[in-house]
């Protein structure tokens, strides 16, 4: 393989990381109802409380747990509007990422243009010298190997466990789920957190290991990209992978075209990803295809016992 | 209601006090000139607003002025709000330093005309709208220079924001550079399409990086690129200020901009009472661009070759688009013996011999 290919498939699992992590959290909240925009604004904030750890403490583990952290925290704000006081879910997420938006560009002044540290990357033994593999997935940070480990991790308890059953069938049923004795509420509140925590580490991951610095806004859109994969994705960790990478990929690829010289119109590139998107959407409205895509039923509807 | 006598005399009392302290306030000649300053950005982005603040701090030094500055106004119905609000709170002069203001700058213009606009980077002008900018394209011709003859490979990244005349100018500028010191390097062009986006303009740089470019060039706001070619060992020249930090051992130069003597000399004319809506734009010899500090990596000689070119181009004896000047596909573009004017420079959008990639046509 020509090291050009190489660079490209590197760059989609490195581009493609910072999503997968916010896809995966997001596939968790969903599947157990909860709908949470707010996925840009935690990412956002939680590279900043990375990025600012990371600063103090020189240690980037240290800052990928204030992140996560971080993350899991705003998701309260979201968890308690939308779970506990039955609010609005898509005003509720905009709200959240309208908020940590502004939070993170205030409190974030003192860090802009400061080089940071963070990440570097690291080969694994071994690994690194498969002549394909090798140089795309094993000569990168310590996150990426995280995010690798995350997936099975995230389909294994969604498929495989009895938690996995719960979230699914709050997602699903909730009335069913709440009849048979499962705390609705909690489970809700459980996969938002998860989903807040995941969204930290992939904000992290921009200002700690992508690049390192701070600056204002610098998710740039992933947050919103991380909610279209997750459709894209159909709610399986799995497919995220799919997802995350084909866009990261695509990128990369239009990037590397253009430095190479060749003039083509990259433009169609970078819609596709989108375009399957908007292609599951509309399967995904048909009550026959809803059920096999894994739709859950009880998306973004607030539960109450009561009616 | 019947008012106590009580009432009364405190009223009057109150209407004296008023009185005296506004017969009692500063002499008109005296008053500070009150300027505002209106950023797209945060103040430490390490780019193009931390450069107008540090023309905004210049003002102060310099003349006798009160200013202000609101960072991180989104282009758009948002800054028309604010420049309308600076107008009301008694600014005098108000700068606007992004393209995107324009339209917003040329409302509120008309609404408050006894106040003076600055509009950087934009075209429309009115009797109390002056539109400014500087010829960024001189120092960037010079760090070309440093590019050319620092690379071994002959191939040099060039990380560009969006596919707009200035940029494109830029580009044009930084190639003829890189073509004078080293005819057989060519200059790579990669589009990020945003202007600030670290994680786009990192893999940006990336992929030139990946096709054996050992200098970059940026036209981009924020420090990524710099910091992947140190990440990789590589050479790279920055932009809006000097962003060594970023890249200690690999940091060549930056074509850089320094805002305050323009600021100065608008606040003058407001003073005096003669600013007009004129279009300013001053090159190297008015101080307004700059070459940023030359590296320790870069020979003394090719240093001294930088800096006497430096000066005929402040001395006026240089121009970078003098002909004869070839575009990609090899046609003559500006003939042996003129040079480019200004209102072709504000729309080129061709590439000179020398740079790999294509200006999108719309």
């Amino acid at each position: 393989m020509s090291p050009v290919t190489a660079a490209v498939l590197a760059a989609a699992v490195r581009a493609g990381t910072p999503v997968l992590f916010a896809t995966l959290g997001e596939i968790f909240a969903e599947r157990a109802g909860v709908l949470n925009l707010g996925v840009e604004g935690m990412m956002l904030a939680s590279a900043l409380a990375g990025f600012a750890v990371t600063a103090r403490t020189s240690n980037p583990w240290i800052g990928a747990a204030a992140a996560a952290a971080a993350g899991g925290c705003l998701s309260v704000i979201h968890a308690f509007l939308s779970v506990t006081l039955r609010a609005n879910q898509v005003a509720s997420g905009l709200a959240l990422t309208i908020f940590a938006t502004g939070m993170s560009a205030f409190l974030g002044r003192g860090y802009v243009g400061v080089p940071g540290s963070g990440f570097q990357s690291a080969p694994i033994p071994l690994f690194a010298q498969i002549p394909v593999l090798g140089p795309v997935l094993f000569q990168q940070d310590p996150l990426v190997y995280l995010s690798y480990a995350a997936v099975p991790v995230a389909w294994y308890v969604l498929y495989r466990t009895r938690w996995g059953l719960e979230i699914r069938a709050v997602g699903e049923q909730p009335e069913a789920a709440d009849a048979m004795g499962v705390d609705v509420a909690r489970v809700r509140y459980a996969c938002v957190i998860a989903g807040g925590v995941l969204a930290g580490l992939g904000g992290t991951f921009l200002s700690t290991a992508y690049t390192s610095m701070w600056i204002e806004n610098m998710t740039a859109g992933r947050g919103w990209i991380a909610l279209a994969l997750v459709i894209f994705a159909t709610w399986d960790p799995l497919r995220a992978v799919v997802g995350a990478y084909l866009f990261g990929g695509v990128n990369a690829l239009q990037l590397h075209i253009q430095a190479t010289g060749t003039s083509l119109p990259t433009y169609l590139l970078l819609m596709a990803p989108y375009v399957f998107t908007i292609v599951v959407l509309v399967i995904a409205t048909q009550e026959t295809a809803r059920k096999r895509l894994g739709t859950p039923a009880a998306l973004s509807v607030p539960y109450s016992r009561t009616g | 209601m019947r008012v106590s006598r009580w009432g009364r005399l405190s009223g009057v009392l109150l209407a004296g006090m008023l009185a005296v302290t506004l017969g009692l306030g500063p002499a008109p000649g005296a008053e500070k000139l009150k300027v505002g300053f209106v950023y797209v950005g945060p103040v430490a982005d390490a780019g193009w607003t931390f450069a107008h603040d540090q023309g905004r701090r210049y003002l102060e030094g310099h003349a006798n002025v009160a200013t202000t500055k609101v960072e991180s106004v989104p282009e758009g119905a948002d800054s028309e709000r604010v420049f309308t609000d600076l107008a009301r709170k008694g600014y005098r002069l108000i700068v606007g330093t992004s393209f995107g203001y324009m339209d917003p700058m040329v409302k509120v213009a008309g609404e408050f005309p006894n106040v003076a606009f600055v509009h950087i980077s934009g075209f429309k002008r009115a009797k109390n709208l002056a539109t400014a900018f500087g010829r960024i394209e001189q120092p960037r011709y010079l760090t070309g220079l440093v590019a050319g003859s620092m690379t071994k490979s002959n191939i040099i990244g060039y990380v560009a924001a969006h596919p707009i005349p200035e940029v494109v100018r830029g580009i044009n500028a930084f190639t003829l550079g890189v073509r004078a010191t080293n005819p057989k390097a060519t200059v790579h062009v990669v589009w990020s399409n945003t202007w600030y986006d670290p994680g786009q303009e990192k893999e940006a740089a990336e992929s030139l990086l990946s096709i054996g470019a050992d200098v970059l060039a940026q036209h981009q706001d924020s420090p990524a690129a710099i910091q992947a070619a140190a990440a990789h060992g590589k050479y790279a020249v920055g932009y809006n200020s000097d962003m060594s930090k970023f890249g200690p051992k690999t940091f060549l130069t930056a074509p850089v901009w320094d805002w305050g003597p323009m600021y100065l000399y608008f606040a003058k004319k407001v003073e005096a009472g003669t600013f007009a809506g004129e279009d300013v734009w001053w090159g190297m010899d008015r101080k307004v661009v700059d070459i940023a500090p030359i590296g320790p990596m870069v020979p003394a000689a090719l240093k001294t070759m930088v800096m006497a070119k430096r000066t005929a181009m402040i001395a006026g004896k240089f121009n970078e688009f003098a002909g004869p000047i070839k575009d990609q596909n090899g046609k003559v573009r500006i003939a042996a013996g003129s040079a480019l004017g200004d209102s072709a420079q504000l729309m080129m959008n061709w590439f000179v011999d020398g740079v790999v990639g294509t200006v999108p046509t719309k």
